[in-house]
């Protein structure tokens, strides 16, 4: 590309920001540069500053975030502490930004047309009358399908990948020559989330755009960028070309974060516990048998079948993935099996006795042999209680063991999922997004269940960290003999975790079957679209 | 392996402790809740320690000293039109507009959070309960006082039911809403998965989750409850003559009020100090509740 050109487009150099005073920088010390047309990805964690940088050059940094060391140029103009008229005209024109959630950085209550022609005409790119018409083109440009009647049309209204073009056309209108897409597609599925990167990345190199991208996903960033920006903690760690990074990367954390990433991962965990081979072959703990759910429209009467004669099963000691984007009907088939939506027709069997229509002592009987780890551990434990009353929780319900043999018990679960005994007396909100999840796992555990149900369990967490209880589920399924039926939306994930595989797709299943078989010879199309939308998988593979 | 990504950056010290430490030190770090705090601590203490306090007896007359400037030596600040002690009828007036307050937080407390709770876990009471808060605002509660006064007679606790009737509908409301919020939420999931009944989840998650909200709402409530006392007894709807109340002061002190503005000015102040401080260590309380506000 335009590498040879001696002045670089933005040049960031031992950038340091903090919110409070006295507080530890977010950023400390960070530094890159980016040719005019180049591509350049930042990726880690939450918490890494990956995103405090990208708003800082904007000049955006929310609440009490300060620059307060280093430089940024753009071209080489020094704009660090620009003032907010500055800005104002250096954003939009100069640098666009395609944000990370599209609803809501959209205005519901007005026309996506209206809301890109305010940005021609703001900066004065387009006249009041003739800024409707540019917007409509802008809109097709960003692979808006019948940009004129979706112009007129509300946020709402369209789809989240079309939010997210909108978004891009907005960035874009002005034809910046710096685009910052801060985790575009992150919010989005991830057939869905490939067609808007191919999209967008030929269109910066058709405007010679050059393109900052924030993400959390290595692969993504490999995949689409040029060079790599590696943060951890608010420092640059390491920088490169995204081969290198990838094929070699010498900093100690990149490579943990290389062997983490899941789309990289070989199906390492798999192993079947020794002696279950007989056993699984004999009864299946779980047997969904043609269950549908459906859903009556209000209004006109209609019935919408979200989902629609699925059926598995789940092998003792095995774990059985479902796997789907959003709408494919998986999370609704594990509230069926966990008993907090009624079927509308089909079988459910734990341990062959039927779970539809159970009350009463059986179903708590049943409730004590499934439990669920939830996606979002923030969520799914109760802020008011402590570590030590969430895990008896269970157990207090159940009548088991009186006050001492409960905190035995505790300590116990504690130390099969890796946790101190000493944060017995914490409050959620104490731990980390990791240690939560963790406490999760052990109040599934507490009543010593033979299947848990894990809905997205690792979905929320970062990369690190979803290897660790990934590794931990694993542990745990061969010292304790579970059976898990995994939801996930993302089958790098899957491959890593299980032994069987449910492709669900608008509420039907169209493949299944091991994970090897669908996984490497896909028969569906629609399982070979996921499998080749996975980021990173032509890398890594 | 474990140790890396889940020890020092994300963990919080381990001293910090319980939410409840958290709460009143966040409470302490905030100046204009500190203000708000302090004023209401003067207000209480001023209240309480009102038969100590105060120089004479609210109802004692002077006839020989009416219309006394502030000041004056015996009369700190001033008396009224019948002689009266300014400042002792500001302390018992303080202490009776508090009572009122008091009690109706309490009835609205205890009648609005459980009908809140309820109807927002069960849809079916839902419609009955909200229809019922309607009708319950759609009635000025004025004429609920005078209603009530007219059946009992005026007095401190009619102004307590009338004004805690009025705030029923917006405490079932807020709890309402946050019931509604909460019963969504994957805590409670989880906790139908451990076949939780409604009455654990309800007492044990829902509640103590909403808690916030309550106790937010009662610091809305109370300064609404202080200044609807001082209007009904302003109307004689409330606290009957002679006893002092803030809002008979200033129904007493208005026909004179352009000759000596005092008697009207002291209560005024109060019932301003008590609403702002109210407000302000409101506002404290919620930022200091609220988990995702800054240690």
């Amino acid at each position: 590309m335009t590498r040879s050109d001696a002045e670089p487009l933005l040049e960031v150099s031992d950038l340091e920001v903090s919110f409070a005073a006295g507080a530890v920088p977010a950023v400390q010390g960070a530094g890159f540069r980016l040719m005019p047309g180049q591509r350049v990805a930042v990726v880690g964690e939450s918490g890494s500053g990956k995103s405090t940088t990208a708003h800082a050059v904007m000049g955006l940094l929310p609440g009490s975030g300060r620059v307060t060391g280093g430089r940024i140029r753009l071209r080489g103009e020094d704009i660090t502490y620009a003032d907010e008229k500055r800005l104002r005209r250096l954003r939009g024109r100069e640098i666009g930004l395609v944000p990370q959630d599209p609803m809501s950085n959209l205005n519901p209550v007005a026309r996506v047309g209206r809301q890109v022609a305010e940005t021609l005409v703001v900066h004065g790119m387009a006249s009041r009358r003739e800024a409707p018409a540019r917007a409509v083109e802008i809109l097709g440009e960003a692979g808006l399908p019948e940009p004129a009647r979706r112009a007129r049309q509300y946020p709402h209204e369209l789809s989240g990948g079309m939010r997210q073009r909108v978004l891009i056309a907005i960035g874009l209108a002005c034809r910046p020559d710096l685009l910052i897409a801060d985790e575009p597609t992150s919010a989005l599925d991830v057939t869905v989330q490939r067609q808007i990167l191919d999209h967008l990345e030929n269109l910066t190199k058709e405007l010679g755009t050059a393109l900052l991208l924030v993400t959390h996903d290595l692969g993504l960033a490999v995949d689409r960028a040029d060079q790599v920006v590696v943060m951890s903690k608010g420092k640059v760690v390491e920088a490169g070309p995204a081969r290198q990074i990838l094929t070699d990367p010498e900093h100690e954390y990149t490579r943990r974060l290389v062997t983490a990433a899941p789309s990289l991962a070989t199906p390492r965990r798999r192993a079947v516990v020794p002696g279950e081979h007989s056993q699984h072959s004999e009864e299946p703990v779980l047997e969904v048998d043609r269950v549908s759910k459906e859903y009556r429209i209000p209004g006109r009467g209609g019935v919408l079948r979200a989902v629609d004669e699925v059926s598995f099963t789940v092998g003792r000691g095995r774990t059985t993935a479902i796997v789907g984007e959003s709408g494919s009907g998986k999370t609704t088939t594990a509230r069926m099996v966990l008993g907090l939506v009624p079927a509308t027709t089909g079988a459910i069997r734990l341990d062959g006795s039927e779970m539809v229509g159970l009350r009463g002592a059986r179903l708590r009987a049943a409730r004590r042999a499934m439990q669920p780890v939830f996606q979002d551990p923030y969520a799914s434990l109760d802020p008011t209680f402590t570590v030590e009353r969430l895990i008896t929780e269970p157990l207090r319900i159940f009548g088991v063991g009186d006050r001492a043999e409960r905190r035995v018990r505790v300590l116990e679960l504690l130390e099969q999922v890796a946790l101190p005994a000493a944060v017995t007396q914490r409050y959620p909100n104490e731990l980390s997004g990791g240690q939560r999840q963790r406490v999760a796992i052990a109040r599934a555990l507490a009543l010593g269940p033979r299947l848990v149900v894990c809905d997205e369990a690792v979905s929320a967490l970062d990369v690190l960290v979803q290897d660790q209880i990934l590794k931990l589920l694993d542990t745990l399924q061969h010292e304790l003999g579970l059976s898990y039926l995994f939801i996930s939306h993302d089958l790098s994930v899957v491959r890593s975790i299980a032994h069987d595989v449910v492709v669900m797709r608008g509420g039907r299943v169209v493949e299944q079957g091991p994970v090897d078989q669908v996984l490497n010879s896909p028969a569906d199309p629609y399982t070979q679209q996921l499998l080749e939308a996975i980021p990173g998988a032509g890398t890594f593979n | 392996m474990t140790a890396i990504a889940e020890t020092p950056a994300e963990t919080p010290v381990a001293n910090l402790g319980r939410v409840r430490g958290r709460v009143v030190r966040k409470l302490l770090h905030n100046p204009m809740g500190l203000v708000g705090g302090a004023l209401l601590l003067i207000v209480i203490l001023a209240g309480v320690l009102a038969p100590w306090l105060a120089p004479y007896s609210p109802t004692e007359v002077h006839f020989s000293t009416p219309f006394q400037q502030p000041g004056t030596v015996g009369f700190a600040l001033g008396t009224d039109d019948l002689g009266r002690d300014v400042l002792s009828r500001v302390l018992y007036g303080a202490r009776a507009s508090f009572e009122v307050g008091v009690l109706s937080v309490l009835l609205a407390v205890v009648v609005g959070v459980p009908l809140g709770l309820l109807s927002g876990y069960w849809h079916w009471l839902d419609t009955l309960v909200s229809r019922l808060a309607d009708l319950m605002l759609a009635f000025p509660f004025l004429i609920l006082a005078v209603g009530l006064a007219a059946i009992n007679g005026g007095g401190l606790g009619n102004a307590a039911i009338a004004l805690g009737i009025a705030n029923i509908p917006t405490m079932i409301r807020v709890v309402r809403a946050e019931t509604l919020r909460l019963k969504d939420t994957d805590f409670v999931l989880a906790a139908h998965t451990m076949d939780a009944g409604a009455w654990r989840i309800l007492g044990q998650h829902i509640l103590p989750n909403a808690l916030s909200a309550i106790i937010v709402q009662a610091t809305v409530i109370m300064p609404a409850a202080v200044l609807g006392e001082a209007v009904l007894s302003f109307l004689g709807l409330g606290i009957q003559p002679p006893k002092p109340s803030l809002g008979i002061m200033l129904s007493d002190a208005q026909q004179y009020l352009f000759r000596t503005p005092w008697p009207a000015v002291f209560p005024g102040i109060v019932i301003a100090l008590i609403c702002l401080g109210f407000n302000l260590f409101g506002d404290a309380l919620r930022d200091a509740l609220d988990p995702k506000t800054g240690k």
